[in-house]
């Protein structure tokens, strides 16, 4: 039993010590007078998944509630049976980054996460119909940015383009003087670059088919999980 | 319910003739179990693979042929008045035992049901698995009668979730659901159960319960890290070890309290650590956030090393982020990579098993911080922001009077449960805790209606000459009051003190301070004579409402062998203080409303 029955006693918060001390708003200690929140950036996360029902909807939904602002996601089979690899565009400040990949790797289905850094090979695919009025101007900007006419009528032409994103911005401009119609675009898909890993988990580098793959070191964009061994996933899974 | 009947095995073993049911019989009797023979049977063996004694659940169409297959088992089912209260029977259960606790419902309102109760598992990581009837394979997605997508609406509030697609690997498939829920982070996973894969025949004995494929969660924290957070203790000034309740889950509460005696460190636990660390021990400081004490919460915001074990750092723990362990270096051990830097960022990432890398730590320690005066100072502390009410005993009782009256009149080893709201916080300030898996309650996802149902579960778990005693509120108390009818048919020997003050009183307090006193929704104007209604269930009732029944009422209730509820009412004016406003420094926490 209480043994003074006074109620609760103390220095009022006013006349407390406080230490000068701040956090930002990520929980990094902070010099107020000098450092600034941090800037986001846009990162390109790879991740090797179980190709299972609901898998997507499990990292749509992950992403979502989490608040993970997400620019594009792709999808698609892999060299292993019953495997997918996603390629998600990120845009958030690094701490957030960081969190969003290590959320990504705890999902059950997912077998390893890594980050695309230096200069990875990515690619988007864009099917677009533009007015058919001036096919000919509209020929010469498709072989102009190596697309291909996949259908031309009199009222229309569709037309499939490949690149990067800056190539395809460009190209769109380009397009735009004949009047685009409808657009859809596959969102950017994206690989290491080199014989790393893009992440660990699928047909290791040695045993891949491909010959004149770069061995000079071009990328490091190695798995989150870090060695591409087996073992590697349990770092990020529990 | 049920279309579609399937017959029971008889009990009546003289009727035993046929050719079938007499290989059963041999079978069962090299085993001591009945053999696998469809769907149903698989899940319930699975279950007894993992060493499953009890299930909590509610009957209902599509869970029928589970239920069925339970007629056989050893396993002891509780029937409970409604499924949330299944939820957290098994939640509390699991925690208390710690083990996942098992929860069962069926397709529709019966998983839905369960949602509340999985939703509070996961936010205190706590082991559980729910198995749950769905409508058959081919009716999904028609809208069928009682058909929900149980794992859609479930999917953001489990560590994983299955949908039972055969026969052949439903038992397997209900052990990776066992396993992955306590392994690692516990948390709660479901598996949801068509009728017809639950009727499909197979003989695929499903073995022991194993992680899915490439699961393994990390025991020992990279060296070189340890190393480096090792480094950063030993020269601290003000070191300070926060307990988490991931010390509890990993059983690491032994190693916590050899690490900081070892190592002179002053111990703070979060809520859900309670019990992690004796509360009686001079080191320790108690609990620190929002309803903390003031010398735990003194020591928190001056300390130069925070070392963090088994905590997210939560909001209520933290106050405002900006102000938060402002001058610490931050030593972070958790199994959960992805609470490293999550809301704190640590700058000694340690991941790992709790126990394990405080043995780590202690392995590569070469001398003990030098922090003596810092031991002083929390002392001060302690002397100087002390947890004391004050009495007049011709006013109405103080809640906390009571809490005290129970910690006196039990002993060390009693389980306190807990509902939400003020309540929860006079039991977790004024009960001296001591023990690991005595103090149960729903912290993460605050949980009213959590108390009845969690002290059924824990009962359940608990050893036999254990206590348990409910601290409940009068508003808590009726949202799962039902379940008193399962206290009084399974006899259970369990307590429930209400502290009543007819009024939702924490949204009441808050009213107080931040709404000019509006008590919009938070009078109840009029309650049930709880000692009434305990007498209507079954159980023994009591009213009090003077100091001097206290005492009596208290030891005629723990003495009673069943059900009962003290109907205590308290001081409706009673406050829960010292108090971090939301989003407010620690160290500015109020002893009093107009220090908010």
């Amino acid at each position: 039993m209480s043994e003074n029955q006074q109620g609760l006693q103390g220095p009022p918060p006013e006349e407390r010590p406080h230490p000068d001390g701040r956090r930002n708003s990520q929980g990094i200690r902070i010099d107020p007078e000098v450092e600034a929140e941090p800037d986001s950036r846009t990162a390109m996360i790879s991740a090797l998944v179980e190709h299972e029902p609901g898998v997507l909807a499990r990292i749509a939904g992950l992403f979502s509630r989490r608040q993970f602002n997400i620019e594009s996601l792709t999808v698609g089979p892999t060299t292993v049976e019953g495997n997918a690899r996603l390629t998600l565009i990120v845009e958030e400040p690094e701490p957030g980054i960081d969190q969003a990949k290590k959320q990504l790797a705890k999902l059950k289905p997912v077998i390893s996460v890594g980050e695309l850094e230096n200069r990875p090979i990515r690619s988007e695919l864009v099917l677009l119909k533009v007015n058919g009025d001036e096919p000919d101007k509209v020929q010469a900007v498709t072989e102009m940015y190596d697309g291909t006419t996949l259908d031309a009528g009199p009222e229309t032409i569709t037309v499939q383009l490949t690149g990067e994103y800056d190539e395809i911005e460009d190209a769109l401009d380009a397009y735009r003087q004949f009047g685009i119609i409808e657009i859809a675009r596959t969102g950017p898909t994206a690989l290491a670059r080199g014989s790393t890993p893009t992440t660990p988990g699928e047909k290791p580098a040695a045993e891949a088919t491909a010959v004149g793959v770069e061995t000079d070191g071009g990328s490091d964009a190695g798995g989150e999980t870090g060695d591409g061994s087996a073992e590697s996933q349990a770092e990020t899974t529990n | 319910m049920s279309e579609t009947a399937k017959s029971h095995p008889d009990a009546d073993e003289e009727s035993t003739t046929d050719d079938t049911t007499a290989e059963a019989t041999t079978a069962e009797a090299d085993s001591g179990r009945t053999p696998v023979t469809d769907g149903s049977t698989a899940i319930v063996r699975a279950l007894e693979n993992g060493g499953v004694e009890h299930a909590f659940g509610v009957q209902g169409g599509a869970i029928m042929p589970v239920y069925d297959a339970l007629w056989d088992s050893d396993i002891e089912h509780i029937t409970m008045a409604h499924e949330q209260g299944a939820a957290h029977a098994a939640d509390a259960y699991g925690v208390v035992a710690n083990e996942p606790g098992i929860a069962l419902a069926t397709s529709g309102p019966g998983a839905t049901n369960l949602v509340t109760g999985i939703a509070d598992a996961n936010m205190d990581s706590d082991a559980m698995v729910a198995l749950t009837g769905q409508v058959p394979s081919d009716m999904v997605g028609s809208d069928a009668f009682q058909e929900t997508d149980t794992t859609g609406v479930t999917m953001p509030i489990t560590k994983h979730n299955w949908f039972a697609a055969s026969a052949d690997s439903i038992g397997d498939t209900v052990g990776e659901a066992f396993a992955l829920s306590e392994s690692g982070r516990p948390g709660p996973t479901l598996v949801d159960l068509p009728k017809d894969v639950s009727f499909e025949e197979t003989d695929n004995e499903p073995g022991e319960p194993e992680l899915p494929p490439g699961q393994k969660p990390p025991t020992e924290a990279d060296q070189e890290n340890v190393e480096d957070a090792a480094r950063a203790i030993e020269r601290a000034e003000k070191p300070l070890l926060l307990l988490g309740g991931g010390v509890i889950k990993a059983e690491a509460s032994e190693t916590a309290r050899e690490f900081a005696r070892e190592h002179g460190i002053p111990v703070v636990t979060t809520m859900p650590g309670i019990g992690s660390y004796p509360e009686d021990d001079e080191l320790c400081l108690s609990w620190a956030g929002m309803h903390g004490t003031g010398y735990a919460n003194m020591a928190i915001t001056h300390t130069d090393c925070l070392i963090g074990v088994g905590t997210r750092f939560d909001d209520r723990l933290t106050g405002g982020i900006d102000t938060f362990a402002p001058e610490a270096e931050v030593v972070h051990v958790d199994i959960d990579p992805a609470e490293i830097s999550k809301n704190i960022h640590a700058d000694y990432p340690c991941i790992g098993d709790a126990g394990t890398v405080l043995d780590q730590l202690t392995e590569e320690m070469e001398h003990e911080p030098d922090a003596r005066e810092w031991r002083e100072q929390c002392q001060t502390w302690k002397n100087e922001y002390p947890m004391d009410y004050s009495i007049d005993k011709d006013a109405p009782l103080r809640p906390e009077f009571v809490v005290e009256a129970f910690d006196e009149a039990t002993d060390d080893d009693t389980i306190v449960t807990s509902g939400v709201g003020q309540h929860q916080m006079w039991a977790s300030q004024y009960w001296e805790f001591t023990e690991p898996r005595t103090w149960v309650s729903s912290h993460g996802l605050g949980t009213m209606g959590y108390g009845l149902p969690a002290t059924i579960g824990a009962r359940f778990a608990a050893d036999d000459d254990q206590d348990v005693v409910c601290f409940d509120g009068d508003g808590s108390f009726l949202m799962t009051i039902q379940e008193l009818s399962v206290a009084v048919r399974e006899n259970l020997d369990i307590t429930v003190a209400v502290l009543n003050n007819e009024y939702v009183g924490m949204v009441r307090q808050w009213q107080d301070a931040f709404f000019e006193g509006r008590h919009m929704a938070s009078e109840y104007n009029w309650m049930p004579e709880f000692d009434k209604l305990a007498e209507a269930f079954g159980a023994k009732g009591w009213r009090v409402n003077d100091y001097d029944e206290v005492a009596d009422t208290v030891e005629a209730a723990l003495e009673y062998d069943g059900p009962s509820v003290i109907d205590f009412h308290i001081d409706p004016d009673a406050n829960v203080y010292p108090m971090v406003a939301s989003g407010a420094p620690n160290g500015k926490f109020a002893l009093s409303e107009d220090q908010l």
